[in-house]
């Protein structure tokens, strides 16, 4: 869908920007931003996606992550200009409105969320992890998320959760776990 | 958390990004991965005046071995495409068995091999991978290209021969011309943490007669440490509890390890024995294994 | 006809999370996520040194930078008297320092400028002058006569010391230990270590001058308490202070403390008179707000030759940095330290203890700990394993031995405390069967010869929680009771409100399904509302476990208020006496004649519509629950690991956990919070500590050097359950939110040490790192404490 009107990024006097566009959820943006701008800061503060969460401030944990062209990356260690002509997913476009996306019911299904501040990072991880490799064992979900801190939950029920997720989607697909 | 202002420069070729460089005098920095450089500039650790950013020239992220089994690295070659390569392990196992190891997943997505080695920190796993292996770094400048020799290319910690107006755009590793073998094992307390002592040992087999051997170290000295020379013991023989002890000893006697929060210096060194030790002890049995 | 409890999500239920459904869609809202129109954004400006005067303060460059609003410095928060404030344990702490600074981070300065990259180009251009003291990095050194005086603000403060306090019988004890065949001793550290959640602290500050009211959005898990202390602080009148504390990323006692943060912020708002965002960084998080432990544990054990426990003695020295900052009851210097050794049958036990300022952040937090209950239990299991040991018994048996037996509650401790319900012998005995105790010895000669060395390690403890009761618990003077607010609609939907402040436990969906417990109506009918000063009842915020035994209690009581009042509505309804009518879940019928019978739904819309003469129309109330006793979960944790002594690298090759928490609401939100409290007993053994060098730089101020466990670190855990219910407690509970952080990390320490008993090494300290545990099996020597980091 083409934005009907530029979203400009407000720049202090004489402040060079850069206009970029990029695909957001699906939905194409166009956007002036300074160079300097996190790609985190561009979605949560210019474009209201607060679902990507900040949790640190040496690229260590992994709450902010989005997946760049279906690749997970940390969007605090990205800036937002580079995003320029590549599709970025965040968990606002996860699943539709109507349905939820099987990692997302997996999440719920198996208490893989306390606090909810790591959820977003690790379901788009493992959301990337799942389109690549469909059948996981244990090890290669902990291995995939192993840049996603989580403070609440101790991990297992995250890796039951993409276990859940994983096969209802093998199922969905009509392949046998 | 925030970087300070910079003038930010997006070329289309490799020529565009030098010429930039020239114009800049030293005030630029280039772009790859990101993942070194931009959690140094959230921090404010870096604030060059401009940022030279190279991940929209085309055709520089690749990685293929050549006709004489020589791995070529492309600028833009993210450490994942390393790491899910179906045949790195058989041409360079070395650098396979680093490949995984390397931050975490979700950096090795954003972060370059290229970048990495650039970025020269001391602790870096790609450097020393490179230093076992007779590695080279190839320059492209205003004056055309050169080629870097690893162990002239990093001068200091952070800092390479690299000329302000020069840019990486690949690394070569070459091949072995016997059989290649190579591990890499990397003591860290957890993923994505800075290594307390890692060893990447290279060899080059000629049945099982070590033709060619080599050895780096990351995380015990202010650099990465060449212990090419201490691990030659090897060269002519096999690998044996007798020469496996030696080399282990000789290249644990020139690891220069600092005592810190991750250990002592005693510790440190000890950890480059056994790991060269276990390294060497692994593959011998896979040897006997395949026989 | 009485519903099925579990299919309306009632007690027992796994019920999947109310919460869930916002934070899956990223539709949380966390502080950062929460914008005001006009909003303006503060960073803070934290000193790089440890101990040093201020000489001057330039702030000029700062006022130039375009899109800067206001710059703060101690000189400003002075002349408004808000330099200092108070803390939680009658001390005061600086708000932005003025004379000096205390502890590398400590703030000096503070921006509020249009965006957040702009307050921190401008707190860049501020020009500190420092005069270098010498640091203070532990209490050895506080103690010297020699060492500087840090806190030279406090009248009659001249030396670093902070109190000396004291529980027990010394003459007991001492004829304790002269009867003693054998005196099992041990000095611990228990390292300092931060809760770290996810999320940072941060507030938005929104002053009205038109209606005179301070609205403050705040990463707090306690927003009754904070409202009090703003309007003391901040000399404001509390009725026109509201508190709301949104959803929060993870707390651990990390967001109950007053930060100066939250304090400049709301000056800042009322001198700019917009809103004021503040939202720290992690290292801010980390290098300045409350941490936990950083204490010394000494102790002394006399014992029996056939293994009975005559007596115990502990002195403890605990670290608080440059402020007494703790959040605490009053009468406990310490905490609930005197908890320890609760769980087994202790004639005579005198604990000692002194606290010391050093040149570090201040606190000493409850970090999912319930009062320093988590370096007690830490200090019994390891005295307890020294001491089987010494004795040459075999762990279990030991504690077999001292144990207190399921006939002798309830039981009246050493130290007063009065435990009253539990079955630890079963626990243990669980926890060894599925550990697979006795073969042990075989798997532990199997490893010896592929050159591996194992272990096991037990940690059994009861700790105690829901603090508490009135007569000896408050916190600055306010009593730790708690409440619930139930309002019941006329179609019989309902809202429920506490004073308790979810930060990942679950409460919206737990507390619901205390209510359709006692009331029938489904959970799912319910909405739980928490965190918003002006609309929750008043209570004491959710820390220390205390949120099921004493909110939990609350929600409990104000449903039977609400269900003895449908009671007699439904008597009026079916046209008899209140003695006639009976209950079953979801409807009253009228005895002998289970047919006539009215729904709980019928009589709330009769509350509205048809009450009888004299009973007041609704169907709503509230209690106030003042818990009669702490409530005393059990647990027996059990680990075995692998050693690798060339490397001093030791895996979990698996861990046991029963736990009698009493009655489970929530059996999967339970097992949820115990696996999350396991991962922070392993990652402290393991690795998660906060050092100092020699010139109080600290060495953990962010994720490189503070590390949490990732999932591939991290082991999985097999849960088990006993249930030995609460006699006091209104639905049987105990709380579970910190025991598996409390008796945990005894458990990988104990293993790790049994995996190296045969070096002759008694000790390691946390956090068992592989250089620590290899230095010690390599020497044959324990490894003690964290001395300062050498400077290169």
């Amino acid at each position: 869908m083409t934005s009907l009107y530029d979203e400009v990024q407000t720049p202090t006097d004489g402040v060079p920007t850069r206009r970029v566009t990029m695909t957001v959820n699906g939905e194409k943006r166009t956007v002036d931003v300074e160079p300097r701008l996190l790609l985190a800061h561009l979605l949560r503060q210019g474009m209201q996606l607060t679902g990507t969460h900040v949790g640190c401030d040496t690229t260590s944990c992994g709450a902010c992550t989005v997946l760049l062209d279906g690749r997970p990356v940390k969007s605090c260690t990205m800036l937002a200009v580079q995003a320029d002509g590549h599709d970025v997913e965040t968990v606002e476009g996860m699943g539709s409105a109507s349905e939820l996306h099987p990692v997302q019911e997996g999440f719920k299904e198996e208490h893989g969320l306390q606090c909810g501040y790591c959820t977003p990072g690790m379901m788009l991880a493992s959301k990337a992890l799942l389109e690549r490799n469909p059948d996981p064992t244990e090890d290669d979900v902990r291995w995939a998320l192993s840049g996603n801190l989580c403070r609440c939950t101790g991990y297992q029920n995250i890796v039951k959760s993409v276990l859940w997720a994983a096969e209802k989607m093998r199922a969905d697909k009509g392949e046998d776990a | 958390m925030y970087p300070n202002r910079f003038d930010y420069e997006s070329p289309k070729s490799v020529e565009e990004a030098i010429a930039i460089l020239d114009r800049s005098g030293g005030e630029a920095k280039v772009l790859s991965g990101g993942q070194s450089l931009i959690p140094m500039l959230k921090l404010r650790f870096a604030a060059p005046a401009m940022i030279v950013d190279i991940n929209n020239i085309p055709g520089l992220d690749y990685h293929h071995v050549d006709d004489e089994g020589n791995l070529h690295i492309g600028a833009l070659c993210r450490h994942v495409d390393l790491e899910e390569s179906a045949t790195l392990a058989d041409t360079h196992p070395t650098l396979a068995a680093a490949a995984g190891l390397v931050s975490d997943p979700i950096v090795r997505t954003r972060g370059t091999f290229v970048g990495s080695v650039c970025h020269a920190d001391p602790q870096g796993d790609w450097q020393a991978t490179m230093l076992a292996q007779d590695g080279y770094v190839v320059a492209q400048g205003p004056n055309g290209r050169r080629n870097i020799d690893m162990r002239d290319f990093v001068l200091g910690p952070f800092v390479t021969a690299l000329a302000y107006n020069e840019v990486a755009v690949e690394a070569v590793i070459p091949g072995a011309n016997g059989t290649p073998r190579g591990g890499y094992l990397k003591l860290e307390r957890r993923v994505g943490d800075f290594a307390t002592a890692s060893v990447a040992v290279s060899l080059d087999l000629d049945g099982d007669v070590i033709r060619k051997a080599g050895c780096a170290l990351a995380g015990v000295g202010g650099r990465t440490i060449d212990a090419n020379e201490a691990i030659s013991c090897l060269v002519g023989k096999t690998l044996t509890e007798d020469s496996i002890d030696q080399a282990s000893d000789a290249v644990a006697a020139v690891a220069e390890p600092r005592t810190d929060h991750r250990g002592s210096d005693a510790y440190k060194r000890h950890i480059v024995q056994t790991f060269v030790k276990r390294i060497l002890t692994n593959l011998a049995q896979t040897e006997q294994k395949a026989a | 006809m009485a519903l099925d409890e579990l299919k309306i999500g009632g007690m027992g239920a796994s019920r999947r999370r109310v919460e869930d459904n916002r934070f899956i869609r990223g539709k949380g809202k966390y502080i950062d996520d929460v914008v005001l129109p006009a909003m303006l954004h503060m960073e803070v400006l934290r000193s790089p040194v440890a101990h040093a005067r201020i000489k001057s303060i330039d702030t000029s460059a700062a006022w130039e930078v375009p899109g800067v609003r206001l710059v703060l410095t101690g000189e400003t928060m002075a002349a408004r008297n808000l330099a200092w404030m108070p803390t939680l344990s009658y001390d005061t702490q600086a708000v932005i320092a003025t004379d000096k600074v205390r502890f590398q981070g400590q703030e000096v300065a503070a921006v509020v400028a249009d965006d957040p990259y702009i307050a921190k180009d401008a707190c860049s251009k501020i020009v500190v002058e420092y005069e270098q003291l010498p640091a203070i990095v532990n209490p050895d050194q506080a103690k010297n006569s020699d060492a500087p005086l840090i806190r030279d603000d406090k009248v009659n403060q001249d030396s670093n010391k902070i109190f000396d306090w004291e529980i027990g019988d010394k003459e007991a004890t001492d004829r304790a230990f002269a009867e003693a065949d054998v005196v099992s001793s041990l000095d611990l550290h228990y390292p300092r270590s931060h809760p770290s959640p996810l999320e940072p602290c941060g507030s938005i500050a929104d002053y009205d001058r038109a209606t005179g009211k301070l609205t403050v959005y705040m990463t707090t898990q306690a927003p009754h308490i904070i409202r009090a202390a703003v309007a003391m602080v901040a000399e404001l009148p509390e009725h026109q202070i509201r508190i709301i504390s949104p959803d929060l990323g993870g707390g651990f006692g990390n967001k109950v403390p007053v930060y100066p943060g939250y304090v400049i912020s709301i000056l800042a708002s009322i001198l700019t008179e917009r809103p004021v965002k503040w939202i720290e960084d992690k290292s801010g998080n980390l290098i300045s707000t409350g941490f936990g432990r950083d204490v010394y544990l000494k102790g002394e054990m006399a014992l029996r030759r056939d293994g009975k426990i005559l007596g115990m003695r502990m002195h403890t020295t605990s670290d608080h940095g440059a402020f007494f900052a703790d959040a605490q009851p009053t009468k406990f210097k310490i905490g609930l330290m005197h908890s320890t050794f609760a769980c087994y049958d202790v004639p005579a036990a005198h604990l000692t203890s002194d606290g010391y300022y050093t040149n570090k952040a201040p606190g000493g937090v409850a970090y999912r700990c319930s009062f320093r209950v988590t370096e007690a239990m830490y200090f019994q299991e390891r005295m307890i394993h020294a001491a089987a040991n010494d004795l040459g018994m075999d762990q279990a048996e030991f504690r077999r031995v001292n144990l207190v037996k399921d006939d002798m509650f309830p039981y009246r401790t050493a130290f007063g405390f009065l435990t009253d319900s539990g079955q630890y012998a079963k626990c243990l005995d669980l926890g060894l069967e599925a550990i697979g105790y006795s073969s042990f010895k075989a798997e532990q000669e199997e490893a010896r010869k592929r050159g591996k060395l194992l272990g096991i390690g037990i940690s059994t403890m009861t700790e105690p929680l829901g603090a508490g009761n009135s007569r000896e618990y408050d916190i600055i003077g306010i009593k730790m009771f708690d409440s619930a607010e139930l309002r019941v609609h006329m179609t019989g939907k309902a809202i429920l409100r506490t004073g308790a402040k979810t930060q990942g436990q679950g409460h919206e969906t737990t507390w619901a399904q205390i209510v359709a417990h006692e009331l029938g109506i489904p959970a799912d009918d319910i909405v739980v509302e928490e965190g918003d000063t002006d609309t929750a009842p008043f209570g004491m915020g959710t820390y220390a476990s205390r949120s099921t035994p004493v909110a939990g209690a609350a929600v409990a009581m104000v449903a039977r208020k609400i269900r003895a009042k449908a009671r007699k509505i439904a008597a009026h309804l079916l046209e008899v006496s209140e003695e006639d009518i009976e209950w079953e879940l979801g409807r009253f019928y009228v005895r002998g004649n289970e047919e006539r019978g009215v729904t709980i739904q019928d009589c709330a819309l009769a509350a509205y519509s048809n009450v009888p003469d004299g009973l007041e129309p609704g169907l709503e109330n509230n209690a106030y629950y003042d818990p009669p006793n702490l409530t005393w979960p059990f647990a027996a944790y059990i680990c075995k690991v692998e050693v690798d002594p060339e490397t001093g690298v030791w895996d979990v090759l698996k861990f046991v956990a029963v736990d009698d928490c009493g009655v489970r609401i929530n059996p999967m939100v339970v097992e949820g919070q115990i696996m999350g409290g396991l991962t922070e007993a392993y990652a402290m053994a393991n690795m998660q500590y906060i050092t100092f060098d020699e010139e109080g730089n600290c060495i953990g101020a962010n994720y490189i050097d503070y590390l949490l466990p990732t999932a591939w670190e991290t082991p999985g855990f097999e849960l088990h359950e006993v249930v030995t219910p609460c006699p006091h407690h209104p639905i049987g509970a105990k709380g579970i939110g910190e025991c598996a952080t409390v008796g945990g990390p005894a458990a990988f320490v104990n293993a790790v040490m049994s995996a190296i008993e045969h070096t002759g090494v008694r000790n390691v300290d946390m956090p068992l790192m592989p250089n620590r545990v290899f230095d010690a099996v390599r020497n044959g020597q324990d490894i003690s404490g964290m001395p300062p980091v050498r400077v290169d």
